[in-house]
C-alpha cells in the first residue's frame, strides 16, 4: 500500500503550497468545468422551454430522465472538481458518499412506493 | 491524493492513531460531515416534494409558472431561473478561484475573488426576493364557478376591485384561460361566453400563500414546497454570504498570514459549493421536470 496518509503529502493539505505552474493548470480545469456547467444549464433551459410537459408520453419520459442525468453530471462536476472530493483519499470519499447514497436511495424507493399507494387510494375515492 | 513517499503502510498504521486516516484536517473532515447531514435535510425536502407531487394527478408546469422577467414582463419561460442558476455557478467559480489563490498564498487574489463571490451571492439573494414577490403576487388569479369549474384570468394590469357586497367588478377586457399553468395547450375564452361564465362566479383568488395558490388551486403544497425549499436554500445562501464576508475581513486583516495557510477559505468554499450544488437539484426538480 502506498503511503498517502500524511497530510504533508496531500496537495490540498494546509501546508501544501502550489507554485504558479500548478495554479495555471488548476485554473484551466476550473475554466473547463465552468464552461461545461453553463452549457448544460443552457441546454436544459432550451429543452425545458421548447418541449412541453406531457406526462406519460415516451418523449417526456426521455426528457425527464435526461434532465435527471444531466443534473447528476453537474453535481458530479461540482463535488469532484469544485469541492475536489475527487482528489481526496479514498476513505474520505466513501465516508461522504456511501452513507448518503444508501440512505437516499432507500428514501426515494420508499417515497415512490408509498406515494403510488396514496395516489391509488385517492383515485379510488 | 496519492502520496509521494511510496512507503508501504499497514492498516494498523493508518488507523492506529497519530495521523489523519482521511488525509485531511479535523476542520475539513467536520465540514464534510456537516455537509452530508445538510444534504440529507435538503434531500428530505426534495423527496417530500416528489412524494406529494406524485399523489396528485395534475401539477403546475414550471415553464408556465416561471416565465416572467423584471421590467420585461411575461413570455420568457425559465429564463429568470436560468439567470439565477448562472449567477450561482459563476459565484461558485470565483470561490474556487479564491481557494486556488489561497494555495499560492496570493492574498490579493483571494481578496479579489472572495469579494466577487460575496457580490454574486448578494445578487442571487436579490433575485430570490424578486422571484418570491412575483410568485406571491401572482398573475391574474382564478375564479371558481358555482358548478365547481376553475378558470384562470389572463394577465391583469391591476387586481380586481371588490364591490361592497363581496363580488368583483368585471375587468374591461375579460379573458378566461384554461390550462394556464397545467399541462396541455392553453385555451382562451373571451367575449359573451366569458361574460356568461363570469356570471356564475362563486370565488376569486389570486397570488400564493401557505393555504392557497393560483398556480395549483387543488394543491396548496405546490406553494408550500416553493416557500420551504427555495426559502431554506435562500437562507443557506444568506448565511454563506455572511460567512464569506467574515472570512474576507479576516483575510484582509491578515489573520491567516500568521497561520501560514488559507484553509479557512477552503472550508467556507466547501460550504459555498454545497449551496450551489443544492440549487442544481432544486432547479431540476422544482422548475424543470
Amino acid at each position: 500500500m502506498e503511503r498517502d496518509d500524511l497530510i504533508v503529502n496531500d496537495s490540498y493539505a494546509v501546508n501544501a503550497k502550489h507554485d504558479e505552474a500548478h495554479g495555471k493548470e488548476m485554473r484551466k480545469t476550473i475554466l473547463k468545468v465552468t464552461v461545461i456547467l453553463s452549457l448544460i444549464t443552457a441546454f436544459e433551459v432550451l429543452i425545458g422551454a421548447t418541449i412541453p410537459r406531457e406526462s406519460g408520453t415516451a418523449l417526456w419520459t426521455t426528457v425527464k430522465f435526461g434532465f435527471i442525468f444531466l443534473t447528476l453530471v453537474k453535481a458530479a462536476y461540482i463535488v469532484l472538481k469544485f469541492m475536489h472530493l475527487g482528489d481526496e483519499r479514498r476513505n474520505l470519499k466513501f465516508v461522504v458518499l456511501l452513507p448518503y447514497t444508501a440512505f437516499i436511495l432507500y428514501l426515494i424507493f420508499i417515497a415512490i412506493t408509498e406515494s403510488n399507494y396514496v395516489f391509488d387510494m385517492f383515485q379510488a375515492g | 491524493m496519492a502520496g509521494h513517499t511510496g512507503e508501504a503502510l499497514s492498516k494498523g498504521e493508518i488507523w492506529g492513531g497519530g495521523r489523519s486516516p482521511f488525509g485531511v484536517t479535523y476542520g475539513k473532515l467536520m465540514m464534510w460531515l456537516f455537509l452530508v447531514s445538510d444534504a440529507l435535510t435538503f434531500s428530505g425536502l426534495l423527496i417530500g416534494y416528489g412524494y406529494i407531487r406524485h399523489t396528485y394527478e395534475a401539477w403546475p408546469v414550471g415553464e408556465k409558472v416561471f416565465q416572467s422577467l423584471p421590467f420585461a414582463g411575461d413570455g420568457f419561460p425559465l429564463i429568470y431561473v436560468a439567470l439565477m442558476t448562472f449567477i450561482l455557478i459563476v459565484s461558485s467559480v470565483t470561490m474556487v478561484l479564491a481557494v486556488e489563490a489561497g494555495h499560492r498564498m496570493d492574498k490579493k487574489g483571494i481578496i479579489k475573488w472572495l469579494t466577487l463571490t460575496v457580490i454574486g451571492g448578494l445578487f442571487f439573494l436579490l433575485s430570490q426576493v424578486w422571484e418570491w414577490s412575483h410568485f406571491i403576487h401572482g398573475g391574474g388569479g382564478y375564479i371558481t364557478t358555482t358548478t365547481g369549474q376553475v378558470y384562470h384570468l389572463g394577465h391583469l394590469e391591476e387586481d380586481l376591485h371588490a364591490n361592497a357586497d363581496g363580488s368583483y367588478q368585471m375587468p374591461e377586457h375579460l379573458m378566461l384561460v384554461q390550462n394556464k399553468y397545467s399541462e396541455g395547450e392553453a385555451t382562451i375564452i373571451e367575449g359573451a361566453e366569458a361574460v356568461k361564465i363570469w356570471g356564475t362566479m362563486s370565488d376569486y383568488y389570486h397570488g400564493a400563500n401557505m393555504l392557497r395558490n393560483e398556480y395549483a388551486p387543488h394543491a396548496p403544497q405546490y406553494a408550500n414546497f416553493f416557500f420551504f425549499i427555495t426559502g431554506f436554500h435562500g437562507f443557506h445562501v444568506f448565511s454563506g454570504v455572511v460567512i464569506n464576508l467574515l472570512i474576507l475581513l479576516q483575510v484582509m486583516k491578515g489573520a491567516y498570514d500568521k497561520r501560514g495557510h488559507y484553509e479557512m477559505v477552503e472550508k467556507t468554499g466547501l460550504y459555498w459549493h454545497f449551496v450551489d450544488l443544492v440549487w442544481v437539484f432544486v432547479f431540476t426538480f422544482y422548475y424543470l421536470v
